[in-house]
């Protein structure tokens, strides 16, 4: 879609008038000045509406027994273009894979979402959630018990067939 | 009845000095909200709410930002002249703090010792204190842009002393229609004169209030008149080396030449203190009594001042200077800045000639109704407001007509590029008759 272009229709030359286009200009802010509705959203009590496919703050899922889902296959810190998931993988008794450490430095994530793409189990996800001060740096590095907690919507990921997620 | 006498000069210091500190505070009080008003009315302008989390609606924004001003660290540039950079702030302040003292801003209060006239100081010269002092705030603006050893401010200096002058005399040209027909340059008598007169001097002094207003605008650096400052071209302009309060003081220094200019349009031009309509808040000196008029046989009748009125008129004052406050706010947030030459061209080759050729005109039909022996009054009054609006009106249509402020293509050159590059299409397409202009 492109963007729309309005062209403007200007008057000849000695045809324009700056006495009524100031006045104009001046019923134009005051109708603005009056107007009730404003754009402006007042942040903390009003909540943006996310958009379904923001990205935002990671979450890991987890399996009922409260196991990470992640099996450590090490596709996500390969994809990573910002190198800020940490992972060491390791193995239990069954030959299952799990993860040791998992950590994602969200000060170095530039939220790409390519993690949550190449998850094979639907691990990783990036999240609609936004609001991740600290008081401290060391706090940005969420490790997995962190990102286990996260409970907040996770992104929905870019459909080819249905492009615009409609 | 109240006794009217005038004060003794023990209660004259007293209550001058009662009297400097309060309209010192309240003019401060009202410099810092007006800067809030400026942030919400812009806001709104713009679909948008303005600062309204520091207390209710924002009204503790301002003294947060005084905080915050007062506590930040204060950079002085390295390579700036030390000396002139301190006291340009200071010498841009001053005058535009003391301005204030001679507005009349209530009709007078009876107290106990004596009647007190509602201005500071009511001194002979009046109006004209105020533009000398006004001048001087100028040589602070210039000073700092040139003690900050900075190319933008120092523009920006340049700039501020160019447009002063230039609209000092458009300024001091308009005030002397107004003081033609007020016979003085007091401001009590000004207020007086309209109140004698029936008509606030906008009417019969319309082109006059328009050019105060707009030399006013430009005296007052404000938008669309911001040259010195003019942030798409020079930063900040004058005052882009300055922080924490010294910026401040600029800004104070900014906004009380807007209060000052607001209080003066309203003085001037619409009857100061004057209740509209209501004759019973005439008050003026004549002689030593408190008189609110004179009956049919010349004879002075006293005046009644009481805390009412006082109360009334200085509620009618306040109003007015708000309006104009809100005008000032309301066209910057209308209004593109001009360019420079745009500016010097408005200010030299338009007001200065239209504003003394309106002097000729109002002196002269203010010298046919003095010599066929018209009584100053509302007659009077209304001649001179049919000479004005005529003459306003040619003068807007003048300027109407796209001569004066000309936009890019009012330019002649270019005006004539795009009239030939139009014809040669047109031609094109004539010669081309399927439509495939290439």
């Amino acid at each position: 879609m492109a963007i729309s272009v309005k062209v403007m229709r200007r008057p000849e030359a000695g045809r324009t008038s700056y006495m009524r286009a100031t006045l104009k200009g001046m019923s134009l802010t005051f109708k603005h000045l009056l107007r009730v509705k404003k754009v402006t959203l007042e942040y903390p009590e009003d909540q943006p509406d996310l958009h379904p496919r923001w990205r935002g703050t990671h979450r890991m899922e987890v399996h009922a027994d409260g196991r990470p889902k992640c099996v450590a296959c090490g596709l996500c810190p390969t994809v990573c273009p910002a190198n800020c998931i940490r992972l060491v993988g390791g193995e239990d008794d069954q030959g299952n894979r799990y993860p040791i450490v998992y950590e994602i430095d969200e000060f170095r994530c530039i939220f790409c979402g390519m993690c949550q793409e190449v998850c094979p189990v639907e691990a990783i996800h990036v999240g609609q959630h936004f609001e991740n001060a600290e008081y401290t740096r060391d706090r940005f590095v969420y490790d997995l018990d962190r990102l286990m907690e996260q409970d907040h919507p996770t992104t929905l990921l870019w459909d080819p067939s249905d492009p615009r997620s409609e | 009845m109240h006794e009217m006498n005038q004060l003794t000069t023990f209660w004259f210091w007293v209550i001058g000095g009662v009297k400097v500190l309060a309209v010192f505070t309240v003019v401060m009080a009202a410099v810092a909200y007006m800067t809030l008003a400026e942030r919400r009315v812009s806001a709104f302008i713009q679909d948008r709410l303005g600062p309204n989390r520091v207390g209710p609606f924002g009204l503790l924004q301002p003294i947060a930002d005084g905080l915050k001003n007062i506590i930040k660290e204060e950079t002085m540039p390295g390579t700036s002249a030390k000396f002139y950079f301190v006291l340009g702030p200071a010498l841009a302040i001053m005058p535009a703090v003391v301005t204030f003292a001679v507005i009349p801003f209530a009709a007078p209060l009876p107290t106990p010792v004596g009647t007190v006239d509602m201005i500071v100081a009511d001194v002979p010269i009046g109006i004209l204190y105020i533009l000398a002092l006004s001048s001087l705030a100028v040589y602070g603006i210039v000073l700092a842009g040139w003690a900050s050893n900075n190319k933008y401010a120092f523009l920006g200096g340049l700039r501020a002393s160019a447009q002063m002058i230039s609209y000092e005399v458009a300024l001091g040209l308009s005030v002397i229609a107004v003081l033609l027909l007020a016979g003085n340059v007091t401001l009590t008598e000004m207020v007086w004169q309209q109140q004698q007169l029936g008509l606030w001097f906008v009417f019969p002094l319309s082109l006059a209030f328009i050019f105060f207003v707009i030399s006013a605008l430009a005296e007052t650096n404000r938008l669309p008149f911001d040259m010195p400052e003019a942030e798409s071209e020079l930063i900040t302009g004058y005052h882009t080396e300055y922080s924490a309060m010294k910026f401040s003081m600029f800004f104070i220094a900014e906004y009380s030449h807007v209060l000052t200019a607001s209080a003066l349009m309203a003085t001037l031009f619409f009857g100061g203190w004057d209740i509209p309509v209501w004759t019973g808040d005439d008050m003026f000196w004549h002689e030593g009594a408190l008189i609110r008029g004179f009956d049919d046989a010349g004879a002075p009748i006293p005046a009644t001042p009481s805390i009412l009125i006082t109360l009334l008129t200085l509620g009618a004052f306040c109003t007015k200077t708000a309006f104009f406050v809100f005008l000032y706010i309301w066209i910057r947030w209308t209004l593109p800045r001009f360019r420079y030459d745009q500016v010097m061209h408005l200010g030299w080759k338009v007001l200065l000639p239209a504003a003394l050729g309106y002097i000729v005109l109002i002196a002269g039909t203010m010298l046919v109704l003095d010599q066929l022996g018209v009584p100053f009054g509302l007659l009077y009054g209304l001649v001179l407001t049919g000479v004005s609006g005529v003459t306003t009106i040619a003068f807007l249509f003048f300027i109407d007509r796209d001569r004066v402020i000309a936009g890019a293509h009012g330019m002649g050159a270019v005006a004539r590029r795009r009239e030939a590059s139009r014809a040669l299409l047109a031609r094109r397409a004539a010669a081309n008759p399927d439509g495939s202009v290439s």
